[in-house]
């Protein structure tokens, strides 16, 4: 079978289930006469995310990039800690408890804390809230990666009388990517949750997550779900970015390659 | 090179922790330049601990290690020796030739000559075709000869092997005690090779060092006098049969603690020994 022939066979009853939804929503709307408030129709949603656009993509973007840009700041930071958390035994026995604690807890619910400290109406707060988010994913996942190496794969490194920043270089950190990069696509949902959540307490008019609260509030409902619609597409498209990465850089490895030829 | 020993161990013992669990005791040990001397003997009595001690991995607790003529540490240093454990450890990310080509990047081999090494230990080790493959792509026979070649990418005067084929089925493992003498004599290195398999140890040996466990010590040393270059006929020698029967009675006479020993002790010592 041809590629292409392969890649449909893959694709299509994932496919075939979206256009059912899709046509099971539709038809359930319009036969059941549902209120508009309570679930619009696919149709008029498309309708308005074409018909409002420039407004949505505005206020798409705007919280994108507050959720990018604590993406950056929670990813590299945490990335940062769990270099030096990783190096000693005694940092890492103290630390890390508490970094997989932070992965138990609703670290969104301090975002009206955050705006608070760093200023309702600016992209800081949302950022921070965004950043603290992404940041123990990453630590705990790129710990996990820098620490669980095999321990004769230091050994070899030893008896080639490489030093401990050869090692990192050599071994650590390539052996360590699938680790980071799991890390980086549970950040990206998690700084798109951030964002948007930070903007329902409060932030910039014309910021996605005030204006789905705005538009909820005048019962503009059409307006809403395009929105939150708008929101999961950035939202798939900043993970699948991510992944995109990984496969880039990881071909070598065999998650990424699919299985042993054997 | 003269013939002053490649490795040479007096008196050495390593204790592990306070508590004072005893991996390997009075240890006095030379091998000589060319020979392939096995050590042998049941889990715990301290085989790999001495590999690596000798390796300078593990620190013995007191003796005198010599590798090369100088300190186990400066060997290491000097890159003196080559290491093969029972997992190929082949870096993933790298393929077959740059997984070779590792150890000479370390030592800041340039390209040119790194390029013609590595088509040279593919050669040696006979997997032209398979340079440009990831490790996850090969048979673990395979990866664990790309893992040989590696250890002497470098031409190291000694090959420490830490169960190599260990983890290999029967025919596989005989195939690759075939080549690994092959090797031997092409690159006239010496090599300390660690087997639980009597007759692997027979088979590749001049010398086979048998030891008994808790705590670990040298019970024998028998010498094979089979005549090289060996192949599959030599396991159908009587004289093989004769060096494998006398080796597992000296298993037996040193090991005899062995079978008295509560299951759980054993596992401790092994666990300590692979640390």
């Amino acid at each position: 079978m041809s590629r292409a022939g392969l890649l449909a066979r893959e694709w299509l009853p994932a496919l075939v289930v979206f256009v059912l939804g899709i046509l099971v929503w539709e038809g359930a709307v319009r036969g059941f006469d549902i209120q508009n408030f309570l679930l619009p129709a696919p149709s008029s949603i498309v309708e308005t995310l074409w018909s409002d656009r420039g407004e949505l993509w505005s206020a798409a973007f705007f919280t994108f990039r507050e959720a990018l840009g604590g993406f950056a700041i929670g990813c590299s930071l945490g990335f940062l800690a769990a270099v030096v958390v990783a190096r000693w035994r005694l940092l890492r026995a103290a630390v890390m408890p508490y970094a997989i604690a932070a992965g138990a807890i609703p670290i969104i619910a301090f975002a009206p804390i955050t705006n608070n400290w760093f200023g309702v109406t600016g992209m800081t707060s949302k950022m921070v809230i965004a950043a603290v988010l992404c940041f123990f994913p990453m630590l705990v996942n790129t710990m996990r990666g820098l620490t669980s190496v095999n321990p004769s794969a230091i050994e070899l490194m030893r008896s080639y009388a490489a030093n401990e920043m050869t090692v990192f270089r050599r071994v650590r950190l390539p052996s360590s990517l699938p680790y980071v990069f799991s890390g980086l696509k549970v950040a990206t949902v998690l700084a798109m949750i951030g964002a948007i959540v930070g903007d329902y307490f409060g932030g910039a008019p014309g910021a996605l997550g005030v204006e789905i609260r705005r538009w909820v509030g005048i019962f503009a409902f059409d307006q809403a779900w395009a929105a939150i619609v708008l929101a999961s597409v950035l939202g798939i498209a900043f993970y699948g970015s991510v992944a995109l990465v990984e496969r880039l850089t990881m071909g070598w490895h065999p998650s990424v390659r699919g299985a042993r030829p054997e | 090179m003269s013939n002053q020993a490649v490795v040479s161990l007096r008196n050495v013992t390593k204790s592990f922790g306070s508590g004072g669990v005893t991996a390997v005791q009075s240890i006095d040990l030379d091998v000589r330049p060319g020979k392939f001397v096995s050590l042998i003997g049941p889990s715990g009595c301290g085989k790999s601990t001495l590999l690596r001690i000798v390796g300078d991995l593990v620190e013995p607790t007191s003796g005198e290690v010599v590798v090369n003529g100088k300190s186990a540490r400066q060997a290491r240093l000097d890159r003196d020796y080559g290491i093969v454990f029972q997992d190929a450890v082949l870096y993933d990310w790298r393929t077959v030739a740059k997984n070779i080509a590792m150890p000479l990047e370390l030592m800041g081999w340039d390209r040119a000559r790194r390029a013609e090494r590595v088509r040279e230990m593919i050669g040696l080790v006979e997997l032209e075709g398979f340079a440009e493959h990831h490790p996850w792509q090969l048979s673990g026979g395979m990866q664990q000869r790309v893992s040989i070649a590696r250890a002497l990418s470098f031409d190291p005067a000694l090959l420490l092997m830490d169960e190599p084929f260990g983890a290999l089925d029967e025919m596989t493992r005989e195939r690759l005690n075939g080549e690994l003498l092959r090797i031997w004599e092409a690159s006239g290195s010496t090599i300390v090779f660690v087997t639980h398999s009597i007759s692997e140890a027979v088979f590749l040996s001049s010398r086979v060092v048998v030891m008994s466990p808790r705590p670990g010590r040298i019970a024998a040393t028998v010498e094979v006098d089979l005549p090289q270059p060996r192949n599959a006929d030599t396991r159908e020698e009587p004289r093989f049969f004769e060096l494998v029967t006398e080796v597992r009675d000296r298993l037996r006479e040193g090991g005899l603690d062995e079978d008295r020993t509560a299951p759980g002790e054993g596992e401790l010592v092994r666990t300590e020994e692979s640390s």
